[in-house]
């Protein structure tokens, strides 16, 4: 009977070919080749706005050791960075501080529901209106911040958000906190319902306190999810480019929000147009965030094989109690 | 043993958790009312005073300022509207269908396939534009609705969701019964697996229209003619020198962007939560 089966899906098996002609056809077109045509890019002297030709560097490696050497590029690596950290901080400690207070077992917190909803809304907001909504928010020197500022008495003078270069990278970080925390508690809050209930059921029987239990079994228990958003967001950052490139335009004229991804834009699509040099610092980009990509990749096998194994034992195990039966 | 909280302890740490929430909750709305707010007010009104609760009533005024330059949001909207409905089907449709390939069929080279689309999912298509935009532009494609929409076909997160929805809830019996009664493969994909994913279907649906209806790096490269923006490549022109001192006209264009976004969301919203929660359980 087994047989039988497997020979039959093996005659079914080109149509498994077949349903995934559209997806390799359409990923080889416009994602593989344009990959492969970046990295291409990045050896060559192709520049300029009007230039369709382009030859390969005598020097191979050029553009990546002018990108790297760029004072711009590394003062955007390190933005990049530092708005991240300052963004990525505060957003994981009050999403774990609201997933400890919305999963505690022991007091029921009504209107959680609603709390979501609104703490997710800013996620699927234009970013691009985000930043310029933000920009007119903390406008300088006429602009919703300032007067608040002064009607409290806090500053006697319109103090301006983009020239001061930590109040603009604060200001970029404090509106990618304010879109991301809503998303990072959900998604921490399903990781809590998915653990055994059982273990918490055990410890409160033990006499363990919630803040007992929230470290001991929530915060081992949800290892996986925080090295994921940890990772997730982490790539998210490295591209951030709709809110810097916005907030000030450009990242500003002291380049006080020029990300990675503002710098490659700016690089390629203003000025004298150097795909050369873009294409080195994306290829750049590619590889650091292709490693950060692999660690995420192994979380994801790791469980899916986990569970691909508990499947094959239980089908075994279910084979043994037939053959039990049937002996 | 340790001393468990008393009620009135417990009664106050529940008032600071419902303050909290409360404080983030009207943080989430402030940004969004000062917006609407200020649309209906008049420039000279903003500049007096910036931040103010109550409606004002020069929207008629805002709107005229607003369309008589550069932003048009009819054109914003018909393109935004074209590129996402369209990005969506095909992200939709096709990764059901390929995650039909990857569950419903026994291939050989259907593992290794796997592993390339979990490979691939995380890279973001933003480090691989300068070669997407030069392919793009030879081959004439640039201002196109359709460099933005046909790689939509190949979302490696949406087939990844879509089998991981798959393998439980599509029992192949069902499949074998179909062909029993002669049904072609295509077919039976068709008219029996798309309703079996219809849920599945519909929360991918959402969040790709929304990632589409807001990206803007891409969009951005490849539109070039006016003609062709879509509505957040509008909203950056707003940055430009054209609208500096127009705030009324300003903040009437954030809040035409937004509306109908926070209108999908708030009719949406219990599935978007849900499709959100999902993306942790996927992993």
């Amino acid at each position: 009977m087994q047989n039988g089966k497997r020979t039959k899906s093996v005659s079914y098996a080109k149509y498994g070919y077949l349903f995934s002609i559209p997806f390799i056809l359409i990923f080889a077109f416009f994602s593989l080749y344009p990959t492969v045509f970046t990295a291409v890019i990045g050896f060559t002297d192709f520049k300029g706005v009007t230039a369709t030709t382009f030859n390969f560097l005598e020097a191979p490696f050029d553009n990546f050791v002018r990108v790297i050497n760029n004072g711009t590029f590394q003062k955007s690596l390190i933005n990049t960075v530092v708005i991240w950290v300052l963004n990525f901080i505060p957003q994981i400690g009050l999403a774990l501080l609201l997933t400890a207070w919305f999963s505690n077992r022991s007091r029921k917190i009504r209107g959680q529901g609603a709390f979501k909803v609104l703490f997710y809304m800013p996620n699927i907001i234009t970013a691009a209106t985000v930043a310029i909504l933000f920009a007119a928010i903390f406008g300088y020197p006429v602009g919703p911040v300032n007067s608040i500022l002064s009607t409290l008495g806090l500053s006697s003078q319109a103090f301006d958000f983009t020239t001061d270069p930590w109040a603009a990278k604060l200001v970029v970080a404090f509106i990618q906190f304010w879109m991301w925390y809503g998303y990072t508690t959900i998604i921490l809050i399903s990781g809590v319902l998915g653990i055994n209930p059982e273990l918490f059921e055990s410890a409160e029987l033990d006499g363990a306190t919630p803040r007992q239990m929230f470290f001991r079994i929530t915060l081992p228990c949800l290892r996986t999810i925080l090295v994921f958003t940890l990772i997730t967001s982490l790539i998210g950052g490295l591209n951030m480019f709709d809110i810097p490139k916005l907030y000030i335009w450009n990242g500003g004229p002291a380049n006080e929000t020029m990300t990675a991804s503002v710098f490659i834009y700016a690089q390629a699509f203003s000025g004298s147009y150097l795909y050369n040099r873009a294409a080195a610092a994306s290829m750049i980009m590619f590889v650091i965030i292709a490693i950060l990509a692999m660690v995420v990749f192994y979380l994801m096998r790791d469980k899916y094989e986990s569970r691909l194994n508990k499947q094959i034992r239980a089908a075994k195990r279910a084979q043994r109690k037939a053959m039990r039966r049937n002996a | 043993m340790n001393m468990r909280p008393t009620l009135q302890n417990r009664k106050q740490r529940n008032g600071i958790i419902y303050a909290v929430s409360i404080i983030l909750g009207i943080l989430s709305i402030l940004p969004f009312w000062i917006m609407i707010v200020n649309a209906t007010r008049s420039t000279y009104q903003i500049q007096q005073q910036a931040i103010s609760l109550i409606p004002s009533e020069f929207i008629a005024n805002n709107f005229a300022v607003l369309t008589g330059k550069i932003f048009n949001p009819y054109t914003g909207f018909f393109n935004s509207f074209i590129i996402s409905t369209g990005a969506t089907i095909c992200a939709v449709y096709f990764s059901t269908l390929t995650a039909y390939a990857l569950v419903a069929y026994n291939w050989k080279l259907r593992q290794p396939f796997f592993t390339l689309i979990l490979a691939v999912m995380m890279i973001p298509t933003q480090v691989i534009s300068i070669g997407f935009y030069q392919f793009m532009y030879r081959i004439g494609l640039t201002n196109n609705h359709l460099a933005l929409i046909l790689p939509a076909i190949a979302s490696p997160m949406t087939v990844f969701f879509m089998r991981q929805y798959m393998l439980p809830s599509l029992n192949l019996d069902i499949v074998a019964s179909a062909r029993i009664d002669g049904a072609g493969e295509f077919r039976t994909f068709n008219s029996i697996v798309l309703p079996i994913m219809k849920p599945a279907m519909a929360t991918q649906a959402i969040f790709t229209y929304v990632n589409s209806w807001n990206s803007l790096f891409l969009p951005m490269i490849l539109l070039t003619r006016k003609e062709y923006y879509t509505m957040p490549i509008m909203v950056s022109l707003l940055k430009g020198d054209i609208y500096k001192t127009e705030y009324g006209a300003v903040y009437l264009a954030l809040a035409l962007s937004v509306l109908p976004l926070l209108v999908v969301y708030f009719v949406l919203s219990k599935y978007i939560i849900a499709g959100v929660a999902l993306g942790s359980v996927k992993e």
